[in-house]
């Protein structure tokens, strides 16, 4: 019976109307790798229900780190190393090539080859042979682009990793959690409510979500494991519980608790659900996150008047102020090596996403073109970061890179898309 | 009746002073605000009592017709349940403190009466500072409704953040009318 009504709800939560992000990239980076995705060979009967190499080939571009070529000003379109025509790449100036073919297996199933050409040297860097089920396709694309990525720039790729986020009608009477792939692709509803949701945010195994709803007239905190479904409240105490954040280890969470009258910070070990007051001060303290190490926690405080990041560690519970550009600088997310920190910051009156090296202090304005920026995130290989921002009259994503010189946005059909946060890398 | 009456005046009255008296403690920048509270409190508790003593000599022969006028005032200052507030910013503006008062007195008059203080904050800056920011002007709220007669067990507080906008413009009007307190009698 359980089943049924599972299956039931995963059949409604598929009918109804989704927002649907579809990717624009705003600006790409100046000294990007030229390479070309080739369309792939497929001989099948039936037309492929993805386009493997577009997906690829937007992956890669997506990235920053390349520039893929279109399929138009493609001069041949080879599908084996012994097709390719190297004046025509040289011609077009391409530094790399993936050509490849996709043949159907016994079962239903896909089967794609690969090769990763430098066009340079003429060699196959990578030659490859991947296999997935019907359903697959998608899923192979991205993980062949991670593969790519990973080869050429030394860094994992984060082609294969999710999103959540918020979306809400215009009149604020609908709240989704949305559950998508990094690219907005295969969204789907893990949670609907008339209430706000807020706050979403991974736990390091990318297995749960923990996110704050306000179902029962105020702000609950509650955790839900993305495959099941299965929800669990875990801080419903007197005032607002929100801000959660789950510990690297996932034994604890930081949160935001005003039970004793004012927001401060707390963290809370799931096991025993014993709860360790961090901070104590009549001021705003909120956003707790941890550093990659789980030994301290940086923090929003408005303990000097207006909101700073603040980094406490937990050995001393002792708050070190760690912002001192703007009087607005707030929701500080890590990068995953600790070296930057992503926060918004405001800037002549104006919200925008910022980064401060940790070392230094040097402060970096990321964008410019969105307004009321917030909400970032960062990616899991650390290279882009997503966020929330209004352009027009409505809410919608948009990522910039590290360097600030990749910039994508992800509208959505209708509605506001709202509080993104990027998975870790997903095993 | 009477009796009722000199309750009323005597409301009136000490909500007065009491507004002087918290002029100080209300007018603080925002970081500050919460830290005087206990001392300010003391400080208005004694000198209440003081007026307290006055006052039921002075006012205790027009009784009837101040409370049909006080009852009157009241109402009409009552009507106002929506208070709102300058950005990143929980101190109680002037002009919300009468009318703030009058709310008051009627908790205090009627003890079987609840409120919910419902804070709400604009769009700018971020989600969780915004839903502390509510709070902050909702408990602003609760402590001068408390400091002006309400007991603390008729209100409760609860923040919205910037997740339920009065009005879904991007501009100042829009957000000027989003930062606000709203009191929601559960009842009378």
């Amino acid at each position: 019976m359980k089943l049924i009504i599972k299956v039931l709800f995963i059949s409604l939560l598929a009918l109804q109307a989704r927002a649907e992000l579809v990717i624009e990239i705003t600006q790409g980076k100046q000294s990007a790798i030229p390479m070309a995705v080739v369309p792939f060979k497929w001989k099948g009967t039936k037309a492929l229900p993805e386009n493997v190499a577009q997906i690829v080939a937007n992956d890669l571009g997506r990235s920053g780190y390349f520039n893929s070529l279109p399929k138009t000003e493609m001069l041949s379109l080879p599908n084996t190393e012994e097709e390719i025509f190297y004046r025509d790449w040289e011609l077009l100036k391409q530094d790399y090539l993936v050509v490849g073919e996709i043949k159907q297996d016994g079962r239903g199933g896909y089967i794609i080859n690969f090769k990763l050409i430098d066009v340079n040297t003429q060699t196959a860097l990578m030659n490859q042979k991947l296999t997935g089920g019907a359903s697959a396709l998608r899923d192979i694309a991205h993980f062949m682009s991670d593969r790519i990525f990973a080869a050429l720039t030394g860094l994992p790729g984060a082609f294969s990793t999710k999103l959540v986020y918020v979306t809400t009608n215009r009149d604020r009477t609908k709240f989704n959690l949305s559950y998508a792939d990094a690219d907005g692709a295969r969204e789907q509803n893990i949670f609907s409510s008339k209430q706000p949701i807020i706050s979403p945010s991974w736990s390091a195994d990318g297995k749960k979500i923990a996110y704050a709803s306000f179902e029962n007239g105020r702000s609950e905190i509650f955790v839900q494991e993305i495959a099941s479904g299965k929800r669990e409240k875990i801080a419903s105490f007197k005032g607002s519980n929100s801000a959660p954040a789950f510990s690297p280890d996932g034994k604890k969470m930081a949160m935001v608790l005003s039970r004793n009258g004012n927001p401060d910070v707390y963290v809370m070990d799931l096991a025993s659900r014993q709860l360790d007051r961090i901070t104590k001060h009549y001021g705003i303290d909120t956003e707790p996150q941890w550093m990659p190490d789980g030994q301290s926690l940086i923090f929003t405080s408005s303990r000097v008047g207006k909101p700073q990041i603040y980094k406490v560690a937990l050995a001393d519970r002792k708050p070190k102020r760690i912002t001192f550009e703007g009087d607005y600088n707030a929701r500080a997310r890590i990068t995953p090596d600790g070296r930057k920190m992503v926060m918004v910051h405001r800037n002549n009156g104006r919200f925008h996403i910022a980064t401060q090296n940790m070392k230094t202090g040097v402060l970096q304005i990321l964008t410019s073109e969105t307004q009321l920026d917030e909400s970032p995130s960062v990616a899991p290989n650390g290279s882009m970061v997503v966020y929330a921002a209004s352009v027009g009259d409505r809410s919608i994503l948009a990522a910039v890179s590290l360097d600030g010189e990749v910039k994508f946005r992800l509208p959505s059909k209708y509605g506001d898309v709202r509080e993104p946060a990027w998975s870790p890398l997903l095993k | 009746m009477q009796k009722r009456a000199l309750v009323k005046a005597l409301g009136l009255t000490f909500g007065a002073v009491l507004m002087t008296a918290c002029a100080s403690n209300s007018d603080v920048a925002e970081g500050d605000e919460l830290k005087p509270l206990d001392a300010a409190q003391e400080n208005v508790a004694e000198k209440a009592a003081e007026v307290e003593t006055k006052g039921v000599e002075a006012q205790a022969v027009a009784g009837e017709q101040i409370d049909a006028a006080a009852n009157e005032a009241q109402a009409a200052l009552m009507d106002m349940t929506v208070f709102y507030f300058g950005f990143d910013n929980t101190t109680i503006k002037a002009d919300s403190k009468n009318s703030l008062i009058a709310h008051s007195q009627y908790l205090a008059a009627n003890s079987s009466a609840r409120v919910v203080l419902e804070g709400h904050a604009d769009e700018r800056g971020t989600v969780e500072y915004n839903l502390a920011l509510g709070e902050r002007r909702a408990i602003s709220v609760s402590r001068f409704l408390q400091a002006n007669g309400a007991a603390s067990s008729q209100i409760e507080t609860v923040s919205f953040g910037e997740e339920r906008p009065a009005l879904m413009g991007h501009n100042d009007d829009s957000w000027s009318q989003n930062r606000r307190v709203e009191i929601k009698y559960q009842s009378r």
